[in-house]
Formats: structure tokens, C-alpha cells, sequence
């Protein structure tokens, strides 16, 4: 797959707070709204000029803080195409994965790309090409593929357990 | 070569020998969710599911915006009763219990040896009592509800050992503030953490409670500890079951290993607006606050009330200061109640609140206006926590926090 997008770029620690605030977390539940506030905390443009496939370039520690999956959900819902990041927190990981959003690590692309320039991922061959050069990422553990290739969590669960 | 706790209880449940970064499937012993039971229902539900799998391994707890503050949160806990009842979930708790992780050890619902997932972050707490307890999210909770099943990575494990004897005053939240200071807020990102040493085994149950609840806000997966004495004892006559203590192997290998000594640890606060910007008292003393938010899962418990009430008793928060008070839960609002600590807090003009989880995620009772400090014995303290991303959070120790309500500023309590 390739993905193509506008690089946006924040620092480290980007926390779910400043992603998805704790005051909406039981109260904004459709996906549309859900978009328009994601990074409100962080970055009020973000939500105005997102397009599809835009990339969010992130440092170390991204999606720190509490385990609110709405954070992966709300890019997703916003368009984002893929989150590239130093280092991933935990849960916020799992929360990508289990929305089939594609959470890359590669410390080397972080440094070297540019906010708002446009980068292209190829999930295939595992690459980040942007201006500076081409940059490897690793893949997703075999184990968790699955997940990912069917969509998501939810129709993965579905798959396993023989639902159509 | 000899394993550490989260590789054994890992492999006991996998049924088979692994090490750190497998990837494995397991069921969790119990899996606990909160006010997000309704949302979890709805994905739970698009699965195509009619009946969740192991309802008896379900804890559902009402906390995170208890009483409803309006009609959206109103509904969501109406749709969770319902869920609940439909579903026969029957370890369910509604909004006069009290947070989810004070909750569920009393409860019974913690145990040595456990596996227990929670669609919330601070699930780490259980680590305290010799459970290996995770954070997970929603819809991975809504498979769990299907399924009964979900995967995990085998963490490395960093070793946190303790010496040295408090000084006066100085709490475990000191501690924990030093070591997120220290190691960072990513300084043991998916790794487990345990910790040990003498000062560790001697800890009461809310001390060592702080230690494991903040273990994820430097990145772990799990905060364990042996269990001792004083977690036997709380544990006695609420679990009703047989559990065996799971322990390290002497030879275990460890990726890292921090030490600290607290003989000399000083008052310690983490400033806006991260939890690792930590700074002894000293270099924050004198700054102007208008809000102290005495509660959460981290230092809402009794022995934590024993110290904000010694310290209040018989004198006046200051005028320029709303002290808000909201108990770990109703066991231990009924115990500091039965005290008097409940009446010594009012009478110094706290406001006391239910017990349940308050301001600490932005909800309600108790949001900040713009520009305003709050001084929070909480966990968090990212821009925009307590509703109000022009706010700013100080995190503290209950006796910090007590001892600047009373003249409306950071204070250092050694002075
Ligand atoms: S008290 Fe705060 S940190 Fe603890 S469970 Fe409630 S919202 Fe989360």
C-alpha cells in the first residue's frame, strides 16, 4: 500500500489529552464530530486543514497518558494515513493497530523530514521517502499482521470467530 | 538463566515457556471497564455477538463523571446499567462506590498471581498486590466481551530498587514524582516494572498503591511488587479464593536496573506540563494557586486523609484557595468519616465531594478558569487535564498539597 500525504510534524510526548481532551471522551462519539477536535489541545489548525492520507511525524513517547482509544480514532476519522513517531506508547500502539491506522517507527524519518512537505510510505517495501532521502521502517510483529490486514480489530475478532 | 514475574505469569497463562517481546494470546483472569462499558457495548455489539463470553470474569464500575453532569453522561450510564443487567454481568458498581481501582481490590477482584486487563490506563495499579495488570483500549475490551481472549508482548523488565528510610513528612509520591524526574516519561516505555528493596517490603498498601498507579506515566506496561504483609492482610476476607504468590527467580535477567535512596528525598512536585518535569519543592515555593484537588486513584485513601487532616485541623484554608476533597471511594469516605478527619476537612473550609474521580479528567466538579493553578495529588498533569488547556496542574503529595491551602501558595511543609 502506498499512503501519500502533508507531513505534520509535532515534538515529543504528544499525549491523548492534547490528541482527543478527556472532556470529550464520553461526549463526542460520532466519527465526523470526533475529527474536528482531534489535536484541539495541541493544534487548532490541525482539524480545519487535514486532508486524506496527511502523515502526523511525531518525536518520542507518542500517545503517552490514558488508554482513550478515540486518540487513533479520531485521526482516522479525521483521515490521517499513518502516524510516524521516535517511539510509540504502549496503549496508544495497540489502539493504532486495532483501527488499522498504521503506526511506524523509524527515529532516523522523524529527523529528517519537514513539516508540511509531502512524503510517501510504502507499507510494502517498508520505505518513508521523503526530500532527505529514503528511510526503512520495520514491519508489524507477524502476530499482529492479522489484525492489521483485516481491517482492524473488530473485523479481525469477527474473522476468528467465523461471523460473516 | 532464571525469569522475571511477568515472564512466568505470562507463560502460565500462554501455557508454555516465553520471553520478553513474544507475542502471545491469553484470557485475563478479570477484565475491568468503567464509564466507557457503554461505548465498549456498542463496538461489543457491531462484533455481532448476542452474549459476552465470561461474564462473571467483568467488572463494570461507575466513576469517571459520577453523578452524571448532564443529560449525554446521564445516558451513557443508563445504556451501562442496561448492558450490565441484559448481559449478566453481576460484579457491577454503580456511581456511590467509588474509582475503579480503589474499587476493585477492595472488592475482592485483585489477587496475587492474577492476570486482569482494564480499559484504563492506570490498570497498572494491581501490580501492588502481585497481580500482573495492563491497560488496554475499548474495543479490545469489546473482543475480550466476544472472545475471551487477547494478545499481549512479554515486556523486558526494569528493576526499581529502594532503600533508605522516609524522612519526616516525605511520602511515597515523592518517590514516584523523583523517579518519573529521573528515568523520564518514556523511561520504561513497554517494559514492566518492578519494584523492590527494603523500603518497598515495609510500604502500607496506599503507599505502595502510588508506585504501581504511576508506573504508566513513565511508559510501563506493569508495575509489580512481591506482595507483603500489610497487602495480606487487606487482602484477607475479601478474596474469596486460593492464589499462589508468583515471584521473580533470583537469576532473573533484568534490562535495567535503577536504585534509589530516599534517607534524603525532599518534597517534590511535577510542574505543567508533564509528569516528568519534576523539581524539589524549593524551586517552585511561593507560586500563587487558586485550586487544591485533594483525590484520584493515586492519594485519595485513608492514610492519605490521616495527613491532610493533621495538617488542616483547626486551621483555615486560605480564602483565595477552593479545596476540593473527593475520596478514593466509599469505604474510605465511611472510615475518615467515622474518624472525624471528614469533619476536621469541612470545618477548615474544604468542599467535600463523592468519592469518585472528580476533576481529575476534565468532566466536572472542579474544572479550572483560564490562567488558574490547581495543585493535584493526582497522576496527570498534561495541558488541558482537568478541562482546561489554559490551566496549569502541579502534581503533589497530599501533605504539600494541604500544607499550600493554607496560605495559597506552593509551600515547602519542611519549613
Ligand atoms: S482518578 Fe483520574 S487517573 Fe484515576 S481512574 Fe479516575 S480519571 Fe483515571
Amino acid at each position: 500500500m502506498i499512503i501519500k500525504g502533508k507531513v505534520w510534524k509535532y515534538g515529543n510526548d504528544v499525549n491523548t489529552d492534547v490528541i482527543f481532551p478527556g472532556k470529550y471522551t464520553y461526549t463526542v462519539t460520532d466519527p465526523a464530530e470526533m475529527a474536528k477536535v482531534a489535536l484541539e489541545d495541541l493544534d487548532p489548525e490541525f482539524a480545519q486543514k487535514v486532508q486524506k492520507g496527511d502523515i502526523i511525524v511525531g518525536g518520542t513517547n507518542f500517545g503517552c497518558g490514558s488508554s482513550r482509544e478515540q486518540a487513533a480514532a479520531c485521526l482516522v476519522s479525521a483521515g490521517v494515513g499513518a502516524v510516524i513517531a521516535k517511539t510509540f506508547a504502549r496503549i496508544y500502539f495497540r489502539n493504532c493497530i486495532n483501527f488499522g491506522l498504521p503506526a511506524l517507527t523509524s527515529a532516523l524519518a522523524v529527523d529528517a523530514v519537514v513539516h508540511g512537505e509531502t512524503i510517501e510510505i510504502d507499507t510494502d517495501k517498508g520505505e518513508i521517502r521523503c526530500q532527505a532521502g529514503v528511510f526503512k521502517f520495520p514491519p508489524l510483529p507477524r502476530e499482529v499482521v492479522g489484525i492489521f490486514d483485516a481491517g482492524g480489530l473488530i473485523p479481525y475478532t469477527k474473522k476468528q470467530m467465523g461471523i460473516e | 538463566m532464571g525469569k522475571t514475574f511477568s515472564e512466568k505469569i505470562l507463560g502460565v497463562k500462554a501455557g508454555k515457556s516465553v520471553v520478553p517481546g513474544e507475542i502471545i494470546e491469553v484470557e485475563p483472569d478479570v477484565a475491568m471497564s468503567h464509564d466507557n462499558t457503554a461505548a465498549i457495548s456498542k463496538t461489543f455489539y457491531k462484533i455481532g455477538v448476542e452474549r459476552v463470553c465470561y461474564p462473571e470474569r467483568h467488572v463494570v464500575i461507575l466513576d469517571h463523571c459520577t453523578p452524571a453532569a448532564n443529560e449525554k453522561f446521564a445516558q451513557n450510564h443508563k445504556d451501562i446499567r442496561e448492558f450490565v443487567h441484559q448481559q449478566g454481568i453481576r460484579n457491577f458498581y454503580d456511581i456511590h462506590v467509588g474509582i475503579c481501582h480503589q474499587v476493585m481490590p477492595e472488592k475482592g477482584h485483585v489477587w496475587p498471581g492474577a492476570l486482569i486487563v482494564g480499559a484504563d490506563s492506570h490498570t497498572t495499579s494491581y501490580g501492588a498486590f502481585g497481580a500482573f495488570s495492563t491497560g488496554i483500549g475499548r474495543s479490545e475490551m469489546a473482543a475480550i466481551m466476544a472472545r475471551g481472549k487477547i494478545w499481549l508482548r512479554v515486556p523486558e523488565t526494569i528493576r526499581v530498587s529502594v532503600e533508605g528510610k522516609f524522612p519526616p513528612g516525605i511520602s511515597s509520591k515523592d518517590l514516584m514524582l523523583k523517579i518519573a524526574g529521573t528515568i523520564g516519561a518514556d523511561g520504561a516505555l513497554y517494559k514492566a516494572i518492578e519494584f523492590c528493596g527494603p523500603t518497598i517490603e515495609q510500604m502500607s498498601v496506599a503507599s505502595r498503591f502510588v508506585l504501581s498507579n504511576m508506573a504508566v506515566e513513565v511508559g510501563a506496561k506493569a508495575g509489580y511488587m512481591v506482595p507483603n504483609r500489610a497487602i495480606l492482610d487487606f487482602l484477607q476476607g475479601r478474596v474469596k479464593r486460593e492464589f499462589e504468590i508468583i515471584q521473580s527467580d533470583p537469576d532473573a535477567e533484568y534490562e535495567t536496573e535503577y536504585r534509589f535512596d530516599v534517607s534524603d528525598l525532599e518534597p517534590m512536585v511535577a510542574k505543567p506540563h508533564t509528569v516528568d518535569n519534576v523539581v524539589p519543592v524549593s524551586m517552585v515555593k511561593g507560586t500563587k494557586i487558586d485550586q487544591v484537588f485533594f483525590g484520584s486513584c493515586t492519594n485519595a485513601r485513608v492514610e492519605d486523609f490521616e495527613v491532610v487532616a493533621e495538617v488542616l485541623r483547626g486551621k483555615k484554608v486560605h480564602p483565595g484557595v477552593r479545596m476540593l476533597v473527593f475520596p478514593a471511594s466509599r469505604e474510605v469516605f465511611l472510615e475518615v468519616l467515622k474518624k472525624g478527619w471528614i469533619q476536621d476537612l469541612a470545618d477548615a473550609g474544604c468542599v467535600i465531594m463523592n468519592p469518585g474521580c472528580g476533576p481529575c479528567m476534565g468532566n466536572h466538579e472542579g474544572v479550572p478558569a483560564n490562567g488558574e493553578v490547581t495543585l493535584a495529588t493526582s497522576n496527570r498533569n498534561f495541558k488541558g487535564r482537568l478541562g482546561n488547556k489554559e490551566a496549569f496542574v502541579y502534581l503533589v503529595s497530599p501533605r504539600t498539597a494541604a500544607v499550600s491551602a493554607l496560605t495559597g501558595k506552593i509551600e515547602d511543609f519542611r519549613e
